[in-house]
């Protein structure tokens, strides 16, 4: 059978597009890697009726996903590696069932709600075990009930970092301190206070003060030392640049550091939907007032568009679901994404990467942890005629290994001095050769679905 | 109304929908394979399935990312 | 101004600046990209002998194939041993497999005919080379001498030995730069009009690959070379090497020289020194189309795995696809165009131009400086696709 609509993704732009489009009566199926609903911002525990389930926003999105559940089909633990347009304009998604094996859904239209994952950058002794992404921080605190670590240095840009702090910092952690690189002004002088959002910029700053932890802007984790795991760090006092002013070491046995988000768009670009470059340089996909890609048939919602926050992500998610409904859009939710737009573009603007960042990196550190590339490597291959991130992939490998430079990728774009380019996955998720064999003729019969092929209500 | 996996025989708690990288993480156990090249020791680092890093068999089978992997009980899983 | 422009910095242009270089010529390599951005940064890196029906493909193999190996030599003479010539070469050997008796016996006719050293193997010998074969196989033929690079550090190693190597300022390597046109001089070819300028020089080598002919067209010259699509799937990389040789099904010497527009694949399994593991091969004549055929993909695994069973559990993490330049006649061009003096062509190699690109910039050294090439350049000149040409 085929299904009017395929979301990909259980965040909250997933969720509410797939809910909008099923209550204006299509027939939906949601599809994610994750085994709930969540995506990285309301992840939460399997037994979700404690804690923080009263959070702000979470209750409720698990009301919508419960909703959800009666209207749509979810197929969770499915991890989607390839999604091809078929002649007569349908959509084949390709995924691994929760078994591995090859499961194919087809669909009339998509709505790309994939998310965002951390932007790390490589300093040297980054790849201890102890030194986290800030979203692999928050997804043990949230997703499992793990605290990651006994004494906790946060450190990166962005306010991401403030709820990943005071998550820590409330589940019992020692934040030894978080470290902004950007800034300079401190929790006082926070730009969330210039955005209108006063009140969760008190909440943290109230939470940080509660644990006595100390805020500090223009400093940044540069190093990270230990034998078997992290032991200890290196933190510097920035110029605003991000060059090294000072150093410090602070003994601690968990990092967690991010530096913005790499919004995920590889399915999109499998579908040829078209580009732009967002405030910070990221790709992410075009979209139009109703969330339209390029593509016909395709939309996309959430971090993939830009990245803004869950708020917007959920506010572009019930626009693409009327848009695909082809119900009206009512003014007030495009003013309102509108004005999310322009918060995220503000935030981008005020924490961006600055170039020092170049700085902190010895001719031994790993730039890429999964094919062990060294940045002297990287300098030999732009020594060799590499003039862009693509040749500096293809002579000295950063990018080539699993994580199909997805950690890398945005390092290795800034070394080579370009702009990140939109990255080509033509396989999203790891395959095996045996699941692909059995796709034989491209298309394996779905066990997950009705066979029937009626068309919807 | 936790349970065990084992980690080169050692047991393991797991609270129920916990994954295998997080109750390994929660036990202290950090690091779980090394690298190919350099011997490095490798664990959780983005815990959201995008890095590879904390690859882990399972059971025999060939590696699967551990922080998306949820533990089962009995589950027994080697380093490597 | 140079004594050679090279227009194209893949692995052919990168061999042809190298030995002219070598020949004591002052050299320029112009592309618009960077170092091997194009067809040699999406291949294989074969350089094969056995895949060659006898004639003069196989003949520039053989040639090419003792080239590499002594610019493997040559490199780690000076980097140190063990440093694979700076670009991984690895003479691991070749291995055609046969299903079945008859084409077996047909491999065995094919392997008398080339002439090249080679083992034949039976069947139940097989695993003996290949341990983790499938069973059931009919037999096989080893040819040793099959040989495998990183093409893309081959290329850019040969650019860089090629300016260090033969005294300072012989070689320059222009990137990010387009070839708009050419210079003429009366009925010469005097240089090459760029983004960037004119640069002139006292001879154009068009190494423009699978976009030869777009290149030969701006000098007002036809060469009829397309793209003909391939696709390669690559494994999460292996804890331990599955395969030791280049492993492939007797299909694959069959499409080579296939004339079909239709799909083609064959099982083509190596390892790599990264670990992973490579799986090719596939044809199809689609032009410049990236699309990602899943079909395509799914056929290349189920072969993988046909052939090495224990296949089936390894991931494929990426796959990627390249445009192969191939000519009518499934052979290169390579020589001077005698419709235009100045102009001499090295591109049409389609899927094996990383094993013929040292003997292609062999032999265009030698016509540049007057000498007798070592191998005569009459099948692969670049007027014998015109009607009127004999």
């Amino acid at each position: 059978m085929t299904y009017d609509l395929v979301v990909i993704g259980g965040g909250p732009a997933g969720v509410a597009g797939a809910l909008t489009a099923a209550l204006a009566g299509l027939r939906v199926a949601l599809i994610d890697s994750g085994a709930r609903l969540g995506g990285q911002y309301f992840r939460h525990a399997a037994a979700h009726g404690t804690g923080h389930a009263a959070e702000s926003g979470l209750a409720r999105f698990l009301r919508l996903g419960e909703r959800l559940g009666e209207r749509a089909d979810l197929l969770l633990r499915h991890q989607v590696w390839h999604i091809s347009q078929n002649d007569g304009g349908d959509f084949t998604v390709h995924c691994n069932g929760p078994d591995g094996g090859p499961v194919a859904v087809r669909a009339r239209r998509l709505l790309i709600a994939t998310g965002a994952h951390d932007r790390p950058l490589p300093f040297p002794g980054w790849d201890l075990p102890g030194v986290l992404t800030a979203g692999g921080a928050q997804a043990l605190l949230k997703g499992n009930g793990v605290v990651p670590g006994r004494r906790v240095v946060v450190g990166g840009t962005g306010p991401f970092l403030l709820p990943v702090a005071t998550g820590l910092a409330e589940a019992g952690a020692r934040v030894l301190g978080v470290y902004e690189a950007n800034g300079g002004l401190g929790l006082a002088r926070h730009p969330l206070l210039a955005m209108g959002k006063a009140g969760e910029a008190a909440g943290y700053a109230a939470t940080l003060a509660r644990h006595l932890v100390p805020y500090r802007t223009r400093r940044a984790v540069v190093a990270a030392h230990g034998e078997r795991e992290v032991q200890a760090v290196t933190v510097a006092r920035l110029d605003q640049d991000w060059n090294v002013l000072a150093t410090r070491v602070v003994e601690c046995d968990t990092v967690a550091v991010g530096y913005g988000f790499v919004p995920q768009i590889e399915l999109g670009l499998q579908l040829g939907c078209g580009t732009r470059q967002d405030v910070d340089g990221s790709p992410v996909l075009s979209v139009d007032s109703a969330q339209r890609t390029t593509v016909p048939g395709v939309w996309a919602a959430g971090e993939p568009t830009g990245v803004g926050g869950w708020q917007l992500s959920e506010l572009e998610g019930r626009i693409a679901g009327r848009s695909i409904a082809e119900r009206p859009v009512a003014g007030v939710l495009t003013r309102r994404r509108d004005r999310g737009r322009a918060f995220g573009a503000a935030l981008q603007r005020a924490y961006p990467v600055k170039a020092g960042w170049q700085g902190w990196l010895r001719a031994d550190t790993l730039v890429c942890r999964c094919e062990e590339v060294p940045l002297a490597r990287v300098r030999e291959a732009r020594d060799l005629g590499a003039t862009d991130a693509r040749s500096v992939k293809l002579l000295a490998r950063p990018g080539m290994g699993w994580c199909q430079g997805r950690i890398c990728g945005y390092a290795v774009s800034c070394l080579a001095g370009e702009p990140q380019q939109p990255s080509r996955r033509p396989i999203a998720q790891p395959v095996s050769l045996g699941a692909l064999a059995d796709t034989a003729d491209g298309i394996p019969d779905d066990p997950a679905t009705d066979p029937v092929d009626d068309p919807a209500h | 109304m936790t349970f065990h996996i084992t980690i080169d025989g050692r047991q393991v708690p797991v609270v129920p929908g916990q994954t295998i990288g997080a109750a390994l993480h929660a036990a202290g156990v950090r690091s779980w394979r090394t690298t190919r090249f350099g011997g490095r020791p490798r664990g959780l680092f983005c815990g959201i399935g995008v890095c590879f890093d904390c690859l882990i068999s399972v059971n025999g089978r060939a590696p699967e990312r551990a922080c998306l992997l949820e533990a089962a009980p009995g589950d027994e899983v080697t380093t490597s | 101004m140079s004594d050679v422009i090279v227009v194209g910095a893949g692995v052919v242009g990168a061999a042809c600046a190298y030995y002219a270089a070598r020949a004591g010529l002052d050299v320029t390599v112009i592309d618009r990209g960077p170092v091997a951005g194009g067809t040699t940064g999406s291949g294989e890196g074969n350089v094969l002998v056995s895949d060659k029906e006898p004639g003069p493909e196989l003949e520039l193999a053989v040639l090419s194939n003792g080239l590499w190996r002594s610019l493997a030599e040559r490199h780690d003479r000076q980097a140190g041993p063990g440093a694979h010539g700076g670009f991984e070469f690895e003479a691991k050997g070749g291995l055609v497999v046969a299903e079945t008796d008859e084409i077996q016996r047909r491999l065995v006719e094919l392997a008398a005919e080339q002439g090249l050293e080679h083992v034949l193997v039976s069947g139940p010998e097989l695993r003996d080379y290949e341990p983790r074969l499938a069973e059931g196989l009919a037999g096989g033929v080893l040819y040793p001498q099959d040989a495998q690079v990183q093409p893309m550090l081959a290329a850019a190693r040969l650019l860089r030995d090629g300016a260090d190597s033969f005294g300072r300022g012989t070689l320059h390597l222009r990137l990010g730069v387009t070839v708009t046109g050419f210079v003429h001089s009366g009925e010469r070819v005097t240089g090459v009009r760029t983004s960037h300028g004119d640069v002139l020089g006292g001879a154009v080598i068009n190494a423009a690959g699978t976009w030869g002919g777009e290149v030969a067209a701006l000098a007002g010259v036809t060469l009829p070379i397309l793209p003909r699509r391939g696709f390669i799937l690559v494994t999460e990389p292996l804890p331990e090497p599955l395969i030791k040789h280049k492993v492939y099904t007797a299909a694959y010497v069959t499409n080579v020289a296939s004339d079909s527009a239709d799909l083609e694949t064959s099982a083509v399994v190596e390892g790599t020194p990264a670990g992973t593991v490579l799986i090719g091969a596939s044809r199809e004549r689609v032009g410049f189309d990236r699309t990602t055929s899943v079909p395509v993909l799914a056929r290349l695994a189920a072969q993988a795995v046909a052939l090495f069973p224990a296949l089936r559990e390894a991931r494929a993490i990426r796959s990627y696809c390249g445009f192969r330049p191939y000519c009518p006649d499934h052979l290169p061009v390579i020589g001077a165009d005698p419709r235009l003096p100045g102009l001499y062509h090295a591109c049409g190699h389609e899927g094996a131009g990383i094993g013929l690109a040292p003997a292609t910039g062999h032999l265009l050294a030698q016509v540049l400086t007057g000498q007798t090439p070592d191998l005569d350049l009459k099948p692969f000149r670049p007027d014998r696709f015109s009607e009127d040409s004999p």
